[in-house]
Parts: C-alpha cells; sequence; structure tokens
C-alpha cells in the first residue's frame, strides 16, 4: 500500500477539505488526472467539475470545484479554487435558481447578456445539481 | 447657575447615549472578531497563491499578459474607493477620502481623467458632490460578510476596462488593518499589473523548484489565467482589510465617546451636587432667619 498524500482544498472564503488521501483524482483543464504519493511536481488549472479523493479509510468522497488550480507536489495536493463544496454541502435550492436563471439568459434575445458568463454559470449549476444527486 | 432639574436631565441624557456608545462598542467588537476571522480564512489561499504566482512570474515571458503591459499615454484612470457605509467610526472615512484627494493633487499637472469605483457609501456620498463621476458603486458590501464573488464582479469589470481602453490605470484606497489601534489608508495599483516580486526564496526549502513543474497548459497560459485571478484577490483582500478596519475605528470611536460621556456625566454630577448643596444653605439660611426674627 502506498502512503498517503495530503489533501488541501482552499477557496478565499475557507479551508474546504485538509486531510490525508489515498489518491486524489482532479479534473484538470486538459483532462482529468490522478494523483498518487510521489507524484512529479505538477501545476494545472482545472474545469469546472467534480474532484474526488478516498480518505484513509478508503471511502469515496466528492467535492464540487469550479475556477481554480491544482499544484501537486510527490507529498501534497494543493487546490485553490474560487468556490469549492463537498457534496453534502452543496446547495440544491440555489443551485436550481441559478441553472434556471442561466437558461433565461440564454435564451433571451437580449444583446447586453454575456453569452460566456451564461454558459460558465450553466455549467455550475448542472455539475453541482448532478454532483448532489449521485 | 442652572436649575437642578435641569442639570438631572442633562445627566439622564447623557447616560442614555453613554448606553449606545457602549453597545455600539461591543457591536462593532464582534464584527471585527467576524472580519479578522475572514481575513484569517483568506490567508492560506491568498499566500499560496502568491507563492505559485511568483514562481510562474518567473517563468514566463514579460508579454504574457495583455495585464501586464503599461498603457504608453496614461490619461483615464479608476480609483476603487473602499470607505464603509455608516459613520460613527472617527476619522476613518474622512482619512481615507483624504488619501483619494491626496493622489489626486500629486498628479494635478498630468490632466488625468478620473473615475471612481465605490465600495461603500461614504464614498459614494463624498464622490457625488466631487466632480469626478463614479463608473460603479458597491453598497452594503464592507462591513457585512461578502463572498469572493463581489470581488470577481468588480475585477472583471475593471480587466474589461482595461482591455478596452476605459481605463489606463486602476488604482485602488483602502484601510490597511494594522492591530486595533491602528488603520493606515493605502494605495495600491491593480492595473497594469505591477512587475510581480517572486517569493522563491523563503519557500526555496521546503516545496522543489518550480522549473521541475510540468505544466499544463504552458506556464504563459497559466499565468494569463492566474493574472485576473489575482486581480480579484487583490480587490478582496482590500475589502477585507477596509471592513475589518472600519470595526476596529467604530470601536475605538466608540469607546473614546463612552470615556466622554463618563466624564460629562462627573461634571454634571459635581455640577448637581453644588446646586443641591446651595439650595440647602438657602434654605438653612432661611430657616435660621426666620427664628432669629421670631425670637426679636
Amino acid at each position: 500500500m502506498a502512503e498517503n498524500i495530503k489533501l488541501e482544498i482552499v477557496t478565499p472564503e475557507k479551508a474546504v477539505v485538509r486531510e490525508d488521501a489515498q489518491i486524489v483524482m482532479a479534473p484538470g483543464t486538459e483532462g482529468e488526472f490522478g494523483v498518487l504519493s510521489g507524484h512529479t511536481p505538477f501545476l494545472t488549472t482545472l474545469k469546472i467539475g467534480t474532484l474526488h479523493y478516498k480518505d484513509e479509510k478508503g471511502i469515496e468522497r466528492y467535492v464540487f470545484v469550479s475556477g481554480g488550480f491544482a499544484e501537486a507536489l510527490p507529498d501534497k495536493v494543493t487546490v485553490l479554487a474560487e468556490s469549492a463544496e463537498r457534496r453534502r454541502d452543496i446547495d440544491i435550492e440555489r443551485a436550481k435558481t441559478a441553472l434556471e436563471r442561466a437558461e433565461k439568459r440564454l435564451a433571451s434575445a437580449d444583446k447586453d447578456v454575456d453569452i460566456i458568463r451564461a454558459q460558465v454559470a450553466l455549467a455550475r449549476a448542472m455539475h453541482r445539481m448532478s454532483l448532489a444527486k449521485v | 447657575m442652572s436649575s437642578l432639574k435641569e442639570v438631572q436631565l442633562k445627566i439622564h441624557s447623557v447616560k442614555q447615549t453613554k448606553k449606545i456608545t457602549k453597545a455600539m462598542n461591543m457591536v462593532a467588537a464582534s464584527k471585527l472578531r467576524g472580519a479578522q476571522s475572514s481575513m484569517e480564512a483568506f490567508r492560506p489561499y491568498a499566500g499560496k497563491f502568491a507563492e505559485v504566482l511568483g514562481s510562474l512570474a518567473e517563468k514566463a515571458g514579460e508579454d504574457a499578459s495583455p495585464l501586464l503591459v503599461p498603457k504608453e499615454e496614461v490619461k483615464k484612470v479608476n480609483i476603487i474607493l473602499c470607505t464603509s457605509d455608516r459613520g460613527l467610526c472617527g476619522g476613518f472615512n474622512a482619512n481615507l477620502i483624504a488619501r483619494v484627494r491626496e493622489f489626486i493633487e500629486e498628479t494635478a499637472d498630468r490632466n488625468l481623467e478620473i473615475t471612481l469605483t465605490n465600495f461603500g457609501k461614504k464614498g459614494r456620498d463624498w464622490a457625488r458632490k466631487s466632480e469626478f463621476s463614479i463608473a460603479d458603486e458597491y453598497l452594503g458590501v464592507i462591513g457585512g460578510t461578502f463572498g469572493f464573488n463581489v470581488a470577481s464582479t468588480a475585477g472583471r469589470k475593471l480587466i474589461d476596462g482595461f482591455l478596452d481602453d476605459s481605463y489606463d490605470e486602476v488604482y485602488v484606497v483602502y484601510g490597511e488593518f494594522h492591530g486595533m489601534g491602528k488603520q493606515v489608508p493605502a494605495m495600491k495599483q491593480i492595473l497594469p499589473i505591477p512587475p510581480i516580486e517572486s517569493e522563491e526564496q523563503e519557500v526555496d526549502a521546503d516545496t522543489p523548484f518550480l522549473a521541475e513543474h510540468i505544466c499544463e497548459p504552458s506556464p504563459d497560459e497559466l499565468l494569463g489565467d492566474m493574472l485576473p485571478r489575482n486581480i480579484n484577490i487583490q480587490i478582496f483582500s482590500a475589502l477585507l482589510e477596509t471592513s475589518t478596519s472600519e470595526h476596529a475605528a467604530r470601536m475605538a470611536a466608540m469607546d473614546n465617546a463612552t470615556k466622554a460621556c463618563d466624564d460629562m456625566v462627573d461634571e454634571l454630577t459635581l455640577l448637581y451636587n453644588k446646586a443641591r448643596q446651595a439650595g440647602i444653605t438657602a434654605d438653612l439660611m432661611d430657616i435660621v432667619g426666620g427664628a432669629e426674627a421670631l425670637k426679636g
């Protein structure tokens, strides 16, 4: 059994996760990647999506991340995200309203609508909801 | 000499005021704790971010991002002015506004076209009366609890403004928190991004040099992605500092007010006692005089 790796997920508002993990799987912009202890130093941006890891007892944990990047070192993974929530902390109601709002914005013909922003909001809301339902 | 009744009323009213200032002091103290813990929670993120950014900046080329490039001619300047929404915090807001004025006077000969982005009502009210136009205003942020999204919304607008030449430079004026008794109005350049100093020396010992990192995508692209975020971080940190400073300033102001109330009550009580004593003396004189007269 390989050694555990330290995982830290921090947002500007708080540290979401700070514990040891057996393996960390994160959604990099160029593809999902897994990190075990002893990984080569690695730095990448993250997509909106789900990071999952096995905690010390081997239980699978899921964390929603958006707007972040990850740094992997041989003994530690640090994720800096603008927002991150554990699955149990996801506010489904809020995600639902965000989803509706984004859909409405995309559907409207108004030229002032920032399409890219609305699409990002939509993606965030959909990811949150699908993760919460798993 | 004022009548007994008047002095009594005055004492009563000062005592009431003292109750209010004391309560405000305690409210500010508890809000200060909240603000300080937000600052505390933000530190790991900001620290790590600066560390990675510093080492990336060393690797990436000079022109990795248009946000790094100063404009050839600086005409349009946007100042983000962070003040509190509410008063009763001593000279806190006045000092921040004075810092902006100072900048304006220093640059008076450059004929700058200055616009303001206001966080907080006090600064907004000042800006409305001044000759500068308000680009944006955000009320109800400073002093309360707010999320990172406030900073990123403001940050995005400023970055867009910088890129489409609406602004040539962006500064932020905020209250730097130096501890309970000391809040310093500070001014920082946000855009174009000043050269980033690498913090490599401090972290070298325990983390491998970033040159060994595999970067995905390329360092330049990573930096391009991180720089706008860094601006949001700067704004967020300015907001947090200003919030914390506001509460600290209010605590100090209310503490002084409470002490002043105490002093006033003391003085008035003295006055009251003197008046009462004088009244008794006068009454006694009357009685004695009356008795003497009766004796005949």
